[in-house]
């Protein structure tokens, strides 16, 4: 691995020297403290949201999809609507936290359905749309970027022109429109024909309006190293444009990849749960925090939690994803180039 | 009519013409409670979320504005200006006397009262009541082709609009005579001519939708401002002079504005705290208990005759299978429908097109657990069974509702009930701005969705006719009321017979359409009647002599800041 000890690794090999790059990093990034807590609460809500299912039906004993508008439950000893008329006035309200963990934890949502329940749903499909948006996005944006950085020429300014108009628009705004257009008609190009519903559509769309924010940084870097010694070693020694960039550039562009990931699944999973929050990203009875956030909207004034407990479950896994990022950003980028460094 | 301040409502006809006139003969006159001048003066205070669209009352189709338009414009005929059931009587209003109508129907002859001036000044001849309605058409007035057009020379005006002249319409400026000539008789045109579509303008009214410049009445108020995006402003009208307070009473606030642009929360909070009067948009559901127990003297109650209902596409599968719009009937809980609206206090579950007390209205419930005619809840097991003698088992549905968190609750509980039943249902929520259209249009290919229906005036046609007759099916528009696209020649053709007895006789017209409701139901299931809505008025501790019009709900002018 030639050009990796030449660019960014340089610098981090320097406590053994047989230790390879990757190794070095890593271990640097497990001593971090911080960013190791961090990591454990990700795990931690990973673990909970794929536990999901078993807690609905073997804790809980509830269904959090179908309304449950006319249900009931036990609860000291009575049985109680799940919704509650109001005994004086008007109005109905669902029954707020029991605080009891197998009924009912966090309450009931607008359609009687367990708070607690879609929370762990919410989760699991939260996390599958950031994380996927995430692996989409930096994919595409490597290719792109290192296409662009490295060939320069006709396709440097297709590519540049693409990341230009793509980051022209607000990501919000532009995520807002695709999911408008795309909800009510699904996507439906040649061959790729998505259902309106699906989840790929919010996941297309998210990893779609965050491609320049890798892509353009991962150009940057490739149209740097191309002016390189060892670059324009291999291309003096007739390797392979393909050769090239699969083993000379590409390990020199992944920490700086592996940087922006954590930060990207945060971005998205913000995305994400705006969207849903506005009725454009996943569609009901699926549950992710933001929908949930929604549906708590209503609520607000005698049922806060319904809000509240989606809106802490995000802010903690954003801010854990950062801290993570920004470990991994001391580690696989000491020189801080994402921070506008050296 | 559709509630919603951004959606057109549509069509209508039949009721009883002659009815009117025997209602107004006892009810003329039965004006509200005296005029007390210690109470007029001061700024009314309102507020709603958006404005209701051009302020044009001959384009205009909101009950957020023709609730205004009470107080500033006036037609020949109105709906009496009081509470209660009276509310529903014609009486007249710029004509100084109920009409002479000939026998066959097909001639009503006013005669229009002297002395009346619009805001501008310029006083109200006959000339000005003719060209009101050749406006309409000119403007392009939402029910002209199927209100006005019974006016002789209405359908060339249809088709022509821009040259439109009527002959129908006679006046003499000598006796101030307006004689209207109609092609057929219609047992619901005063009641046409008590909307403010009616209402009379001057003659020299630009022909084309004036938008957001207002256009001088002859109310109590005239409109001084209007920006959509901040404001409204009515103001009294200096040449009002009371003439028939069973028809335009004198209001008491000096200045009535109506801001726009607050969410429905903080419109709540602006009437706790008195920096507001009253609230067009219905309270949020959060705030219902508070409000109803902190503030119950200033919260107003009324029963709506409107529908909640989901029409189900009858021409597209799998709902152009009889069983299975039968099944959903079955499997719906219209109770569960009544708690996502807010409670039985706020909602009634209904299982008939007619609500309640309404002309025409039978109680019967087809589809019921057990044989009563009232509802008692659902049946999964017999809808299940439909579900599958239907060969339907297994289709996709998508259900469209708006988006606002009452409807979007219904939409979603109703996708839970489908897929509990066989289907594989999904929901398709839309902005309110858009859903109404939406759902009318074929090309969109709506199997299933939610809407509402407010009535127009008080007959039964008004729902029947208008809502599931083939006259109002239209393919591949968004201007198609009917919007299950059921169309039956012969249930059509009862209908017709209804609207003509009306004319003779409205007792024997109104069971028949109580026949209908039911034979409809149990033979097409076009819908699924889900309720019958309640309407909460919210206004601020200062305000007084509230005062309720079925027809037009609040009457805003009537209110008290003093």
């Amino acid at each position: 691995m030639t050009s990796s000890t030449s660019t960014t690794s340089s610098t981090t090999t320097t406590v053994r020297g047989s230790e390879s790059p990757w190794r070095s990093s890593l271990r640097q990034l497990r001593r971090n403290r911080a960013s190791m807590a961090a990591l454990g609460l990700l795990v931690f809500v990973a673990v909970a949201s794929l536990l999901a299912p078993v807690y609905a039906h073997l804790v809980a004993h509830v269904n959090p999809f179908p309304a449950n508008v006319q249900g009931t439950i036990r609860l000291g000893g009575k049985t109680v609507s799940v919704l509650q008329p109001s005994s004086v006035g008007f109005g109905v309200t669902p029954i707020g936290p029991t605080w009891n963990f197998s009924t009912y934890f966090l309450g009931a949502d607008p359609q009687g359905r367990d708070v607690f329940a879609r929370l762990l749903y919410g989760g699991r499909i939260s996390l599958l749309i950031s994380f996927s948006a995430a692996v989409i996005c930096c994919v595409i944006a490597a290719i792109l970027g290192m296409a662009g950085g490295y060939f320069g020429g006709a396709i440097d300014w297709v590519v540049s022109r693409v990341f230009d108009i793509v980051w022209a628009f607000p990501v919000y705004l532009l995520a807002i429109c695709l999911s408008v257009i795309l909800l009510t008609s699904g996507l439906n190009i040649a061959f790729v024909h998505i259902a309106p519903g699906s989840l790929l559509l919010p996941i297309l769309i998210i990893a779609s309006v965050y491609i320049p924010y890798v892509g353009r940084p991962v150009r940057g870097i490739v149209m740097t190293l191309r002016e390189r010694e060892f670059i324009q070693a291999a291309v003096g020694s007739g390797a392979s444009d393909w050769r090239i960039l699969r083993k000379e550039i590409w390990p020199n562009v992944a920490p700086t990849v592996m940087v922006f990931f954590p930060m990207m699944v945060a971005f998205n999973m913000l995305t994400e749960s705006a969207l849903s929050f506005l009725g454009v990203g996943v569609q009901p009875p699926n549950a992710t925090w933001g929908t949930i956030s929604n549906d708590g909207l209503q609520l607000l004034y005698t049922r806060p939690w319904v809000s509240i407990a989606p809106g802490i479950c995000i802010v903690l896994t954003c801010a854990a994803l950062n801290v993570l990022g920004d470990g991994a950003r001391d580690a696989f980028d000491p020189k801080a180039k994402l921070r506008g460094g050296a | 009519m559709k509630k919603s301040a951004s959606t057109l409502f549509r069509v209508a006809v039949a009721a009883s013409a002659l009815s009117s006139a025997a209602l107004v003969a006892t009810n003329a006159g039965a004006a509200g409670p005296a005029y007390q001048s210690a109470h007029a003066g001061g700024t009314l205070k309102l507020l709603a979320t958006g404005a209701g669209g051009t302020l044009d009352p001959q384009v205009n189709y909101t009950l957020q504005y023709w609730q205004l338009y009470q107080a500033t414009y006036d037609g020949l005929v109105t709906f009496q200006k009081v509470g209660g059931t009276p509310s529903f009587d014609v009486v007249p209003d710029l004509a100084t006397a109920m009409p002479t109508v000939s026998k066959d129907g097909l001639t009503y002859t006013f005669t229009l009262r002297k002395g009346i001036k619009f805001s501008n000044g310029q006083p109200v001849t006959v000339n000005d009541v003719k060209a009101t309605f050749e406006r309409l058409f000119k403007v392009s007035n939402p029910n002209a082709g199927t209100w006005y057009d019974v006016i002789a020379g209405g359908p060339a005006c249809v088709s022509k609009p821009a040259t439109c002249t009527l002959p129908g319409i006679v006046v003499n400026p000598t006796t101030n005579s307006v004689v209207f000539h109609l092609l057929h008789a219609d047992a619901e045109f005063l009641d046409q001519l008590a909307v403010p579509f009616g209402a009379i303008l001057p003659a020299s009214t630009p022909a084309k939708d004036q938008g957001s410049t207002p256009i001088p009445g002859t109310g109590a108020y005239k409109f001084a401002s209007y920006n959509p995006n901040t404001s409204l402003v009515m103001m009294r009208n200096p040449y009002f002079k009371v003439w028939s307070a069973a028809a335009q009473p004198q209001g008491y606030p000096d200045t009535i504005e109506e801001n726009f642009g607050q969410t429905v929360e903080s419109e709540v909070t602006s009437v706790e705290n008195g920096q507001a009067d009253w609230i067009f948009d219905p309270l949020p559901s959060d705030r219902l208990q508070q409000v109803s127990t902190k503030y119950a003297a200033d919260v107003h109650v009324h029963t709506l005759t409107a529908d909640w209902y989901l029409p189900m596409n009858v021409n597209i599968a799998p709902f152009n299978n009889l069983k299975a719009r039968q099944a959903v009937n079955y499997a719906i809980d219209k109770n569960a429908a009544v708690t996502l609206d807010g409670g039985t206090q706020l909602a009634t579950p209904t299982c008939t097109i007619l609500p309640p007390n309404f002309p025409g209205h039978v109680d019967a419930c087809v589809y019921n657990k057990g044989t009563g005619s009232t509802y008692a809840g659902p049946d999964l097991a017999k809808a299940k069974a439909l579900v599958k003698a239907s060969g339907t088992l297994g289709e996709k549905v998508a259900v469209v509702s708006q988006n606002d968190p009452v409807d979007a609750n219904i939409g979603q509980y109703v996708v839970s009930v489908l897929n509990s039943i066989g289907y594989k249902a999904s929901l398709k929520p839309l902005s309110q701005n858009i859903e109404f259209n939406y759902i009318q249009d074929t090309n969109n290919h709506v199997q299933i969705s939610l809407t509402q229906w407010f009535q127009d005036y008080p007959a039964a046609s008004d729902f029947i006719n208008v809502l599931l007759s083939c006259a109002n099916f239209h393919k591949g528009s968004p201007n198609s009321i009917n919007i299950s696209g059921m169309c039956v020649p012969s249930l059509d053709a009862k209908m017709h017979q209804a609207e003509t007895l009306m004319i003779t006789n409205p007792t024997a017209g109104n069971k028949l359409w109580g026949q209908l409701d039911t034979q409809i139901m149990s033979q097409q299931a076009p819908w699924v009647p889900l309720f019958n809505p309640k309407l909460v008025d919210f206004t601020s501790s200062r305000v007084g002599n509230y005062q309720f019009s079925l027809e037009f709900y609040m009457y805003v002018d009537q209110l008290w800041v003093k």
